[in-house]
């Protein structure tokens, strides 16, 4: 069963670089400007990045890229090393080898040039819950020195359905309000690269659906690439146009959500994202 | 640097005692306190020695000048702390922001905070015990420079310290100034401490303020290279304490301190 499987492995571990750039070539499409070089239509590009903490590696040698108006997931069991990779594009965790650029910027040279392209929401990164909303959205908005801060607030308050809102502290928001409040804090900038981790993980299906139509459109534009963290593998087949699986540090396979199950003789995604998750042992070249 | 994200930081600080007049409390009742009890120990002390010492303008105004220094410590302390205690650390050094920018924005919020502490100890000890603050005349700015300066040095300090190790280390913080007081003759001269604790004091730039301010009392002339002396200590600890500060952002940025900073207390 996992023959097939391991062939793709193979691949990426022994060349991601090279498979992925194959992919770019294959599929890069025209950038906001009509821009049809590759390289000027990456959001985001990991090189070879590693994390080692003493003995213990994090995450070993991860190369990926993010592109313009593609969503990509981020998929992985608890501990796989996706919270950690995510860190390591922010600038919070610095990498023990490798690096990240964000729209061609080095963010170990020029993280602050960098970060004026980015933005993030999380659920282990909550507003302070003791302003309000409005008052969260200025406070960040001023952090990431957004022109027209005021207009670009009652524009965001108005899509994620916050207006109501505005003078209420972020702590006694909902679970999904909290989340949408995120989500505006995320787009305040108007962001090149989203990082989302687990950004529907405590909503109900109607408001995920909300999110996730929001995040769509968003890629849509073609003006961002989104790296997206899930568990939730229904909403990552619907959501990303491409995914990544890692466990143990490592990207064990890379493809198209939809496609990937049958290529690797799994019904579902979910099933593939099970089998993944129990087996990464017996891959090639690691000790089982 | 960018001016927004600093004021960003100061914001913030407004709107939460903008929402919360029980923030502002702090900031003025202690202060108050201590100064109407300074206040009337100095009028008791007035009586028995029968005006022949000015204990309001010694005692008082020491107190006064203290209590500015530890509430412009606090004041940036305080603001660090902020981001902790709503476990915002993550989402700020995520931003954009320079360190040198987020370090200036609590530098504006220690000042924003100090001041109007410094507002209503002068309005109690004038109005109520007739201090007499105006009489240093000039001599008034190089005081409280030097003052702001460490106080903003220790201020940085301390955060870089929190920083470094732990949310749980936040008590470390609060008894510093306590700690510091022996040394810098807030209330007697640096010739009544033992010579290594002279030593010590010699470093800390308050312990010139206060020796200035007691002979500004006394009718004394005052050595003007003393004072720029503690101005050029106070200003190169606001440039270690920043340093500092830097290295330690970059220590945890390259160890996973701050990525996983929520945990109670940090090895």
């Amino acid at each position: 069963m996992l023959a097939g499987m391991v062939g793709s492995i193979g691949v990426l571990e022994g060349g991601t670089t090279g498979a992925f750039s194959a992919s770019i070539a294959h599929s890069a499409r025209p950038g906001p400007e009509g821009i049809h070089d590759p390289m000027a239509t990456l959001a985001l590009q990991a090189s070879r990045l590693c994390k080692r903490y003493g003995e213990l590696s994090a995450v070993e040698d991860v190369s990926f890229q993010v592109r313009h108006g593609e969503i990509v997931g981020l998929l992985g069991p608890n501990g796989a090393g996706k919270t950690t990779t995510i860190n390591m594009v922010l600038g919070i965790l610095r990498p023990s080898a490798g690096s990240v650029e964000i729209e061609g910027i080095d963010i170990a040279r020029h993280r602050s040039r960098a970060m004026a392209h980015t933005n993030f929401a999380a659920v282990y990164a909550t507003m302070p819950g003791n302003l309000t909303v409005h008052q969260n959205l200025r406070f960040f908005g001023l952090l990431y020195n957004v022109a027209g801060l005021n207009a670009r607030i009652d524009t965001l308050l108005a899509e994620l359905e916050l207006s109501h809102l505005r003078n209420t502290r972020s702590g006694l928001l909902s679970s999904g309000e909290q989340t949408r409040l995120a989500l505006a804090k995320a787009l305040l900038n108007e962001p090149r690269l989203l990082l989302l981790d687990e950004p529907t993980a405590s909503l109900d299906p109607s408001a995920a659906d909300l999110i996730r139509g929001r995040i769509r459109a968003m890629a849509a534009t073609g003006r961002c690439g989104i790296l997206w963290t899930s568990h939730n593998m229904y909403e990552v087949q619907e959501t990303c146009d491409r995914v990544l699986f890692v466990s143990h540090g490592r990207i064990l396979l890379e493809g198209d959500p939809k496609a990937l199950p049958q290529q690797h003789g799994a019904t579902t995604l979910e099933e593939l994202f099970i089998r993944l998750a129990r087996e990464p042992l017996a891959l090639p070249g690691r000790a089982s | 640097m960018k001016l927004r994200p600093i004021t960003a930081v100061a914001l913030r600080q407004i709107y939460l005692m903008r929402s919360s007049p029980v923030r502002i409390m702090p900031m003025v009742a202690w202060v108050a306190v201590d100064i109407v009890l300074w206040g009337f120990i100095a009028r008791y002390l007035n009586g028995v020695a029968s005006g022949r010492v000015n204990f309001t303008a010694s005692l008082l105004g020491a107190v006064l000048f203290w209590d500015f220094f530890t509430r412009v410590m606090q004041g940036v302390t305080m603001a660090f702390f902020e981001d902790i205690w709503s476990r915002n650390l993550i989402n700020v050094f995520a931003s954009p922001m320079l360190i040198s920018e987020y370090l200036a924005g609590l530098v504006l919020t220690g000042v924003t905070t100090s001041f109007i502490g410094l507002i209503v100890m002068l309005i109690i000890a004038s109005a109520v015990f007739g201090l007499q603050f105006a009489a240093l005349g000039m001599l008034l700015l190089p005081f409280l420079l030097v003052l702001f300066l460490f106080g903003i040095a220790l201020g940085v300090l301390a955060s870089a310290m929190v920083l470094r190790l732990g949310p749980a280390s936040e008590w470390l913080v609060w008894p510093i100034p306590a700690l510091l007081s022996p040394f810098v003759g807030v209330f007697y001269p640096l010739s009544t401490l033992p010579a290594w604790m002279r030593g010590i004091g010699h470093l800390l730039p308050p312990s010139y303020v206060f020796e200035a301010m007691r002979a500004v009392v006394a009718g004394q002339s005052i050595q003007i290279a003393p004072l720029f002396i503690s101005v050029a200590l106070a200003a190169l600890y606001v440039l270690l304490a920043c340093l500092l500060f830097t290295a330690v952002h970059r220590y945890t940025v390259r160890s996973g301190l701050l990525a996983r900073y929520s945990a109670e207390s940090v090895s």
